[in-house]
Parts: structure tokens; C-alpha cells; sequence
């Protein structure tokens, strides 16, 4: 296997507490020495990557995405959706299991971690909590760990049944799996577009109450502390109001393990972005407030944020170019992350960067228990973004390697663009 | 509602609002704030001249021009309004009703705005069940399209209408329009506001020429934040007190097939809100009496009510026919390229 040699960059490794001028070589797939710059002894024979005035990071780990396959390549494919990953300086996606058939077997999640997929980066599959997701019956957890699965969930879907998440967050507890809740009391939600206020009034939809979140959030930390003594790990994904992050604040607080993510559309948008019917400003949860909006930057300011994951959701351009009821929900969002976090949490509200790389990567890796990932320390994997930090750029959806083209950042600018990314000691993406 | 609690650490700055990502063509009319209170002063002249207008002499104005009237919901007055203001001024017209057309099949309204235009349609009236659906047909056909009532959202020609009844009764002779042509007046709108079209453009209309509208019903119906949703909007729970305030008094019926499973003990509804002669003569007994349609008798108002002397029912109907002369006249006429 090929070695890459990447010089005169500025490593940032959150996990490891570096922020320094490195010189960097991977070998056979894995961080084979760090130096400082001019200093690297075994990099004959490598190709070499000049990253002068660039930054060296670990790879970027999505801990929500959705890659359609199987049963929805016309949304996008895991080719299509690992390619726009790369692009993003994502090395690593982890993939819901909202798919045809529902991943709720050891078969589907092996199927998608298969070369045959043509995957550019490492997709980690997120298998079903509940047979069919249908929140009767818990799946088999051990048998899907054993077969690549890094957490359980009924992702686009609750687990509403009292019984049966309390039996999913016991069982996922026994075999080291978290459960991954999308908190959504679907029963308070009926025929509801978008979030419930003033801009839903005026535009005559139905609205999502802050209430359908936070309920579902409070009442699964019952179920955590109840079960304490088996140590459950409960995450919340695509946190959207303030009352949940209070909520996920308290049972930290009260030693409970509960973590969640939020992403960038919820820490950037409010539901006035909703405009005109504009579907690709249709999600679920939906945004929010202004206020909620707000709440979210806070928490990822103060750290009660675990992750920004961006819950990646392709559909085809038919598929949104409908009534706004009844378009489907979710927005593209991988190749924006890098370049919205960096222009809004570090540009604008001043957050270190290390930090900001650290909810990108080093957490996400945490929260999944992905070994050897999320730190480019000497013998982890070579997974690495090199990005330009200062290159300010605008983002062209038509441009996008995804399938779809459904996002509501069409035209924003960013900043940070990604050079190279490499994956497991393989260049994964090349820009410009 | 900060959970963090801090002040220091507000972020400075946060992304702006969106804008809207496309030109409407200046003809269309798919909201009460598409148009300006100028614009409102010059739709309400042409609706006079155009009634006034000899009939062999009106029907030149829009002479053999294709207007398509899509409807995806039943209609009585809308839609025979909209086609005789169109023909009045010489207009071909072609009504699609999904329940004779590839609607049935499936077809996206995309697919039928782009197969109307394809016929040869300039413009189209489109009464959807979907709140937002003529933005989506405007944005696919770059037609002139002009909301006949979409979903729970909007209705902006009944607006013009009601405001042509109330002008007439309120301000007889006059004219011209302005932000104060309407000061002191109150108008109250009583009954499913939740639900309604009628009263969002409405809501968005009179309080920009002076009238206040006072919201009233059940908050089952009229949830608090409705009174954020314009200016000029205020909610009096207590049907009495806003019949006390009001000059003229706008009822509408409970939508039952928007509901959704909403459940309503109508008895005690009638109990609180129903405009009967009683109160209507204790309460406001000068007041111009306004209901969209269709009327529920026996139930928001009573037959008394409704065919009585305060009533204005019918006098909407006919000013509707005259503002939608003026509103197909403008989606016809207005120049490409900027709206006034």
C-alpha cells in the first residue's frame, strides 16, 4: 500500500491535544509517524501532499446520515452519498436505517459495509431498534453489532411505547450499543409541516409543537435513570428545542449518560426560513424559533452539544417539487457542514477550531465507540481533512456529487474548503 | 428559554432572512400583501368602471384571452365568479376540476400548471386544498396565477370583495383608498379562524387601510398567536364585547372537513358565537352583517340573520364578480419585469 506524505500543515488533533506545525506520513492505512515540520524520517517512496497554510485534521465523522441503499437508489445511492461525504471532509457517515427493506437485520447491515457498494469513505450502519422499525419488538442487538451495526435506531420514527424503549435502551445496554432516539411524539404531530408559531399560523399549516420534542426527550431520561444501574446510553439526535437540551443539561447533570447532536440547519435557521413553501426548508423536527435557534448555539457553545450531525436526507427533485404538506421531509447536508460550522461557529461566534473539529470528529467517534478514528494520533487510522481555513466559497447545489440537490443553503457562502480528504490512507476526494 | 443562561455569550450575529427566491409575475395575485394599498385603491376604480362599463364595449378588454381555472376543491361562488368576470371582459375560459382530469391520475400540479400553459393558457385561477400551492404553480409555469383560496392560507379577491361591501356601506362615493380610509372602524371576524383563508387575507388587508379586526371564537379555533400574525389584530373571546366594538361584523362557518379530528360540542358553540337576531340587534344593532360562504343557517348565524336588513351576504357575491373583473383584468394587462 501507498504511503502519503502530508507537509508543512497545522495539525489539529482535539483527541490528542495537538495544535502544531506537524509533518505527517501515513502507511498501510494507519498514522505511521508525526514530526515536526522537515523532520519525517520514513517518507521516501510516499506521495507527498504540500499543505502549506492548510489544516490537518481527523477525518470528519457524520453520526447521521441517510444513504438511501437498500431500496432507494433513485434518492441516492451509497456511492453517491460517500462521494459527497468525501467532498465535505467526511471520512467516516454513519447511516440510518430507514432504507427498503429496514436495516433490522445482521444481513442489510452487512450488505451495506460491502466493497460491492462502491463506498468512497467508511459507512458504519445504524441498525433498526424495533423490528421494521414499527416500535413493537426490539431487534436482534447482539447479532447486528456482531455484524458492523455501531448503535440502534428507529431514526424518522419514535419509539413512543413506554415498554419497549425501556426493553431497547436494557437490551442495547447489555451488548455496548447506544440507542439513537429521534424524539418526535408522533401523536402530537399529526398532519404537522412544519414548527408551531406565528409563521405557521400565517401560512396556514399545521404546526409541530416544542412540546412533541421535549416530552419524548423527558420522558426517555425517566427511562434512562430507571434503568440506571445497566449504564443505557440514550442519544438524542437533530435536537431542535431548547426545552430537550435542558433536558439532556439536567440528566447530565444527574450523571446519567445522555448525549445528543444538532444540526447545522437547527443551529442556523429558524422556521422564517420556511419563506415562501420552500420544501428544502422542510424537515422534521422542523425548524424552529428564533429563540430555540438561539438555544442551539448556546449549547454548542457551553459543550452540552455532543455532535453536529447533519442528518443528511436525499430525495429526488420530483419529490420536492410538491405542495409544501406533502413533500417529503430532510435536506442534503454534507458537503456544507465544514464550511457553515467554520463560517458561523468559529467566524462568527468565535469558537475555537479546535473545538468546532472536535464536534466533527473526535466526539462523534466517542459517541459510536469507532476505534482508531477521530484522532490522528501515531497508529489510528488514516482518516484526515486537509482544508484551506481562510478560502471562502460559495456553495452551488447543482455542483453537489449527492444525488439530490435538496438543501436550503443553495448559494450561502462558506468558508474552509476541503483539499484533500483520505480515508483510511487512501485519497478519498481531491479539490481544487 | 436560555438554557445556558448567559448573556455573554449571545451569538453577534445569525444568518438573515430569507427573500424570495423568484420574481412573481406582476400579474399574479396569491396574497393580500401582494398588493400595495395604491394598487388595492386602483383594483377597487377599475371594479367600478368595469361594472359601470357597456357590456359590448368590456367585452374587447380581455378579448379571446385563455384563462384556465384549475380546481382542485368544489367551489359555488368562487368559481362561477371568477369565470363570468372573465368572460364579462371577452376571456375564453377552460375549467379543469380534479375530479374529471389527470388530477385523478395522479398528475403533480407542476405537470398540469406546464400542460395548461402548453394549451395555451396566459393565466390561472387555481383553488387548491394545499396552503402554498400557488406559489409552487407560479414558480413552475411563470404564469399569471391568482389564488381563488389555497389550503387554510389565503383568499385575497374575497378580501378585495369584503372590503368593496364594507367601503360601499361605510364610505359610500368615495373613491380613493389610503392608510386612513378606514381609521376607527372594527371589524370583527367571528368563528373558525384557525381554519380560514377568508380571515388570513382579511387580516392582511384591513388593518393597512385603518380598520382594526378584532378575532373572535374558541381557542380551539382561534389560537392565541394568531394576533401575532399581523398588525392591527386583536382577539376578544367574548362574541358580546365584540359585537359591542364592531361596525361590521364578518361571520364564517367551521370548516368541518379541516378539522382533523378536532371535536367541537356545536351546542355550546351556538351558545357563544352564534349571530342570532337577538344579539345582533342588542349588541350591534348598526352593524354591516358580512359571511363569506357558504353559510351554515341554524348554525354560525341564523336564517333571521342572514336574510335581514344588516345583512350584506349577497351584495359580496355580486362585488365579487366586479373585483374579479379588476383582478383578470391586471393579470392580464400587467407589464413583465417589477410589480408596482
Amino acid at each position: 500500500m501507498t504511503a502519503i506524505a502530508i507537509l508543512n500543515g497545522r495539525l489539529i488533533d482535539p483527541a490528542a491535544g495537538v495544535d502544531a506545525a506537524k509533518d505527517i506520513l501515513f502507511k498501510d492505512g494507519r498514522v505511521a509517524e508525526i514530526a515536526g515540520a522537515g523532520k519525517l524520517k520514513g517518507k521516501n517512496g510516499a506521495e507527498v501532499l504540500d499543505a502549506a497554510g492548510l489544516i490537518v485534521a481527523p477525518g470528519l465523522i457524520d453520526m447521521h446520515v441517510h444513504l438511501r441503499e437498500p431500496g432507494q437508489g433513485y434518492k441516492e445511492t451509497i456511492a453517491t452519498g460517500t462521494a459527497a461525504a468525501a467532498a465535505g471532509g467526511f471520512t467516516s457517515v454513519a447511516a440510518m436505517p430507514n432504507t427498503s427493506p429496514v436495516n433490522d437485520s445482521a444481513e442489510v447491515t452487512r450488505w451495506m459495509q460491502s466493497p460491492e457498494r462502491g463506498g468512497a469513505v467508511r459507512v458504519f450502519p445504524i441498525a433498526a431498534a424495533t423490528r421494521g422499525s414499527k416500535g413493537e419488538s426490539i431487534s436482534d442487538y447482539a447479532a447486528l453489532k456482531a455484524a458492523g451495526a455501531v448503535a440502534v435506531s428507529d431514526d424518522g420514527k419514535p419509539i413512543l411505547k413506554d415498554s419497549v424503549m425501556r426493553e431497547a435502551l436494557a437490551a442495547a445496554a447489555r451488548v455496548g450499543l447506544t440507542v439513537i432516539q429521534h424524539a418526535e411524539d408522533t401523536r402530537l404531530t399529526q398532519g404537522a409541516s412544519m414548527n408551531l408559531g406565528p409563521v405557521s399560523f400565517r401560512l396556514g399549516l399545521r404546526g409541530m409543537s416544542n412540546d412533541s420534542e421535549s416530552l419524548i426527550v423527558e420522558r426517555d431520561i425517566r427511562l434512562v435513570a430507571e434503568l440506571r444501574d445497566a449504564h443505557p446510553h440514550l442519544h438524542v439526535a437533530h435536537t431542535s428545542t431548547a426545552a430537550a437540551l435542558t433536558a439532556v443539561r439536567q440528566a447530565r447533570r444527574n450523571g446519567l449518560r445522555v448525549t445528543c447532536e444538532v444540526a447545522p440547519h437547527h443551529f442556523l435557521l429558524t422556521d422564517e426560513h420556511v419563506g415562501l413553501y420552500n420544501t428544502h426548508a422542510k424537515m422534521c423536527p422542523p425548524l424552529r424559533s428564533a429563540a430555540d435557534r438561539d438555544a442551539m448555539i448556546e449549547g454548542i457553545l457551553d459543550g452540552v452539544v455532543d455532535a453536529i450531525a447533519t442528518d443528511h436526507a436525499p430525495h429526488a427533485t420530483h419529490e420536492k417539487e410538491v405542495e409544501f404538506e406533502q413533500a417529503p421531509n430532510g435536506v442534503i447536508g454534507l458537503e456544507t457542514a465544514l464550511g457553515l460550522s467554520l463560517r458561523w461557529l468559529h467566524g462568527e461566534w468565535k469558537m475555537p477550531l479546535g473545538r468546532v473539529l472536535s464536534l466533527l470528529s473526535a466526539q462523534p467517534a466517542a459517541l459510536l465507540g469507532l476505534k482508531g478514528r477521530g484522532t490522528l494520533a501515531v497508529g489510528s487510522l488514516a482518516d484526515a481533512v486537509v482544508f484551506d481555513p481562510k478560502a471562502e466559497w460559495t456553495y452551488r447545489a447543482a455542483e453537489s456529487k449527492s444525488k439530490a440537490k435538496n438543501t436550503p443553503f443553495d448559494g450561502w457562502p462558506m468558508l474552509g474548503k476541503v483539499r484533500w480528504t483520505i480515508g483510511e490512507g487512501r485519497i478519498a476526494y481531491a479539490g481544487a | 428559554m436560555n438554557p445556558a443562561g448567559t448573556i455573554a455569550r449571545r451569538p453577534r450575529g445569525t444568518p438573515p432572512a430569507p427573500v424570495s427566491p423568484f420574481p412573481y409575475h406582476p400579474g399574479s395575485l396569491l396574497s393580500a400583501l401582494d398588493l400595495s394599498v395604491e394598487e388595492v385603491g386602483r383594483l377597487l376604480r377599475r371594479a367600478t368602471e368595469l361594472e359601470r362599463e357597456d357590456p359590448l364595449v368590456r367585452d374587447r378588454i380581455l378579448i379571446k384571452r385563455r384563462i384556465a381555472l384549475l380546481f382542485y376543491e368544489s367551489s359555488t361562488r368562487t368559481r362561477t365568479s371568477f369565470e363570468l368576470a372573465s368572460k364579462a371582459l371577452g376571456a375564453d375560459t377552460a375549467l379543469i376540476s380534479s375530479l374529471s382530469s389527470s388530477i385523478e391520475k395522479g398528475e403533480s400540479l407542476k405537470d398540469t400548471g406546464l400542460t395548461l400553459r402548453a394549451l395555451g393558457a396566459e393565466a390561472i385561477i387555481l383553488r387548491h386544498n394545499a396552503s402554498g400551492a400557488p406559489w409552487l404553480l407560479e414558480e413552475a409555469t411563470r404564469l399569471p396565477v391568482v389564488n381563488a383560496g389555497d389550503g387554510m392560507h389565503e383568499h385575497p379577491t374575497q378580501a378585495l370583495l369584503d372590503l368593496r361591501t364594507i367601503l360601499g356601506h361605510l364610505r359610500p362615493g368615495v373613491d380613493a383608498v389610503g392608510p386612513e380610509t378606514l381609521a376607527g372602524v372594527t371589524v370583527s371576524i367571528t368563528g373558525d379562524i384557525l381554519h380560514s383563508r377568508v380571515a388570513r387575507s382579511n387580516m392582511l388587508l384591513l388593518p393597512r387601510l385603518g380598520a382594526r379586526v378584532l378575532l373572535c371564537g374558541p381557542k380551539e379555533l382561534l389560537p392565541e398567536l394568531a394576533a401575532n400574525a399581523a398588525s392591527g389584530v386583536e382577539i376578544e373571546r367574548d362574541f358580546e364585547n365584540a359585537l359591542r366594538q364592531s361596525q361590521v361584523v364578518m361571520m364564517l362557518r367551521i370548516q368541518a372537513e379541516r378539522l382533523a379530528g378536532l371535536q367541537l360540542d356545536l351546542d355550546e358553540y351556538k351558545a357563544n358565537y352564534q349571530l342570532t337576531g337577538q344579539r345582533l340587534a342588542a349588541h350591534a344593532p348598526q352593524a354591516l352583517v358580512l359571511h363569506p360562504g357558504p353559510i351554515i343557517r341554524g348554525l354560525e348565524i341564523t336564517a333571521g340573520v342572514a336574510d335581514g336588513p344588516q345583512s350584506a351576504i349577497l351584495r359580496q357575491v355580486t362585488n365579487g364578480v366586479a373585483i374579479r373583473m379588476a383582478v383578470m383584468e391586471r393579470a392580464l394587462t400587467a407589464a413583465q419585469g417589477g410589480r408596482a
